[in-house]
């Protein structure tokens, strides 16, 4: 016989194995469809890889979209340590993308407009989260739906400036006039989009896990969600502590949008996230909420999206096997994080 | 003004508004099951896109709307399975899980849809329903060949929802339903299977998502398209919580929601709008944030709402 046992207590290298579980179990998973695509699932998966991570200029491409990820994730993560349950960063990265593409498109010099751009995308996210954040310490409003909800009033709100104000009077498109020249973020390596925002990424993932770490703020984020009556009990301002996440999640998925304007687009469209702010979620989940996992989910996700559009071109597979991949990986993670919870045990027929 | 009523009262407007409504009150009314035995479901817009793939392409293959409508009903329930796998089984945490079902639907639908018809200029599409004049009721002026010449689709919903209020008012497997959504541990001691009812609910609920998707790709567009759904799933979960979580306020936000989109799409083809009709999209979403807001003080959602059950923990 076997049993489930509450478990107390996780040893660090699940940090690692349930991850590496979780992908493990969705590659076999998917490779059910790669068959019944017709294709051979090694030479599938062989193409995705190489695509995407075989050569120095496929792991540019990948960095760049693996950078709004980070982005996103480091604002899920930020927000559930704190169990204020964000599902707004699609919205919070939209924010952000327009307020930057409203800075960007003022004349001033280059570096000075790029610093506003961020502060004003970071402005932005961290104002649209603070809504669900208000919402929930005020009246006691249900986070998750809120935060959600806001989503779909960003986007009209992005959709009704491109094709209001900001349409393209020559075209016709229904795309943002783009920012300027100068603000266009500076490519790091010549012939490829590796931007400055990748690099700005990768500092802000090991800086979220100091602050999440080692600061009496992150300790706090920590505390609450771990235990609010403790928290409360200790002294602390639990509504405060989750209005300042919520300040910091905002902020750091509007500087997802930031990027994507500054460094990929130069302008603002209908489809300048594909479902970053949702991707997010999994790639938070993936790290186990922890900064520095951040990175690598991110880049594993970025490496499957890159990969997909070679791997159908070679092999026939649809694309689309990808956002498959991204649903399979959040779902096999969640219920590998069950072996957090509980251990299974063989119990003898006698007892 | 007297021009803006003309328009309201047209047969055709009225008919608009009924149709916008129909998949809507299906998805609402699914959503409302689940979320009254305690899951909230943000998989509906993943199924509700699955849903109306696999019942397009059945009758695509086949020639058979009904043979599609099962199939997506069918679909539904087998993704409102998963979730409640997830959810009401391993008690795992419900609005990711839903972010994964979300995701894992709508990337399928987009895979299997691309697999079976390849990438064509023009998205193939399919002979969908037709309006079915029902005799006498549909010669009532105005009304009658509004309300009265729909699709076989619409007059399930419009029977779906007294059904729906009696299953959970006036059924033993209602009063269970929200005796698991409101108290499990009670349930539980009563002799009701928290985790059985929440299954039987959430899947019941997929059914009704299965439902919303045949309609799109079935009735209303006859087409698959990536955008079919277009965030339909989330507005449904608004008008859940604006609707509180009851069958006939739900549905009547449905048609609510519905009438201002119809009056939205009229104006955008008839010229006269100044105001952006995004901002009319908005609305229903403004209205429930605020609406959460001011209905937080007397609490009217189901209060296991989102708290996974497990028997051992007391």
């Amino acid at each position: 016989m076997f049993r489930l046992e509450v478990r107390t207590s996780t040893p660090a290298w699940f940090n690692l194995a349930l991850p590496l579980l979780a992908i493990g179990a969705t590659l076999v998973l998917c490779s059910g469809l790669i068959a019944l695509a017709g294709a051979g699932v090694l030479e599938a998966y062989g193409v995705m890889f190489t695509a995407s991570l075989g050569d120095s200029y496929a792991i540019t491409e990948t960095m760049v979209r693996a950078a709004p990820m980070i982005f996103t994730g480091l604002a899920v993560a930020v927000a559930f340590r704190a169990k204020f349950w964000n599902i707004g960063a699609e919205g919070q990265l939209l924010a952000g993308a327009v307020a930057s593409c409203f800075v960007g498109a003022i004349p001033m010099p280059g570096p000075l407009a790029m610093v506003l751009m961020a502060v004003a995308g970071a402005a932005a996210g961290a104002a649209v989260a603070l809504v669900p954040a208000t919402l929930r310490v005020k009246f006691k409003v249900d986070d998750v739906v809120s935060s959600l909800l806001l989503n779909s009033v960003i986007y009209y709100a992005l959709m009704a400036l491109i094709e209001g104000p900001w349409k393209d009077t020559f075209s016709g498109y229904p795309i943002s006039p783009p920012i300027e020249d100068s603000a266009n973020f500076p490519v790091l390596l010549e012939g490829t989009r590796l931007h400055l925002g990748v690099v700005v990424a990768l500092i802000a993932a090991p800086l979220i896990w100091f602050l999440i770490v080692r600061t009496t703020l992150g300790f706090r984020i920590r505390v609450t969600g771990e235990n609010p009556e403790a928290a409360r009990y200790g002294g602390i301002n639990v509504e405060r502590v989750l209005l300042s996440t919520a300040l910091l999640s905002g902020a750091l998925a509007g500087l997802a949008g930031v990027g994507e304007v500054g460094g990929v687009h130069f302008q603002v469209m209908s489809d300048i996230s594909p479902g970053y702010g949702y991707s997010g979620i999994v790639v938070a989940m993936l790290a186990r909420l922890n900064p520095l996992g951040v990175v690598p989910a991110a880049i594993f996700l970025a490496a499957v999206m890159t990969g997909a559009e070679a791997m159908s071109r070679a092999t026939g597979v649809p694309a689309f096997l990808s956002d498959v991949i991204q649903g399979t990986a959040l779902l096999a993670m969640l219920v590998a994080l069950l072996f957090t919870a509980y251990r299974i045990r063989r119990v003898g027929a006698v007892r | 003004m007297s021009a803006v009523l003309e328009q309201i009262f047209q047969v055709g407007f009225l008919a608009a508004i009924i149709r916008i409504a129909t998949p809507l009150a299906f998805a609402t009314l699914g959503e409302m099951f689940s979320e009254r035995a305690g899951v909230l479901n943000l998989g509906i817009e993943g199924i509700m896109l699955l849903s109306a793939m696999t019942g397009f392409t059945a009758t695509s293959l086949s020639g058979s709307l009904w043979l599609g409508v099962l199939v997506a009903v069918l679909t539904g329930m087998l993704m409102g399975a998963l979730h409640a796998l997830f959810t009401a089984a391993l008690g795992l945490s419900q609005h990711v899980c839903g972010i994964g079902v979300t995701l894992f639907s709508s990337g399928l639908a987009y895979f299997l849809y691309r697999l079976i018809f390849g990438q064509q200029s023009v998205p193939p599409n399919i002979k969908g329903f037709e309006t079915l004049p029902i005799p006498v009721l549909s010669d009532i002026p105005v009304l009658g060949p509004a309300v009265f010449n729909q699709f076989s689709l619409v007059y399930m919903a419009m029977l779906a929802i007294p059904l729906a209020a009696f299953v959970l008012y006036r059924t033993p497997w209602g009063l269970s339903v929200r005796m698991v959504g409101e108290n499990p541990r009670a349930a539980d001691s009563a002799g009701v299977s928290v985790i059985a009812t929440r299954f039987q609910a959430v899947i019941l609920g997929g059914a009704l998502m299965g439902l919303a998707g045949a309609f799109l790709s079935m009735a209303q567009f006859n087409a698959f398209t990536f955008g079919v759904v277009s965030g339909r799933g989330w507005v449904a979960i608004a008008l859940v919580v604006f609707g509180r979580w009851d069958p006939w306020r739900s549905a009547g936000a449905a048609l609510l929601f519905a009438f201002v989109d119809a009056l939205q799409l009229r104006m955008q083809a008839s010229g006269l709008g100044h105001i952006p009709y995004e901002a009319f999209l908005m609305l229903p979403f403004i209205f429930t944030i605020v609406a959460m807001a001011v209905m937080s003080r007397n609490a009217v959602a189901p209060s296991a709402l989102l708290k996974p059950f497990r028997r051992e923990e007391r």
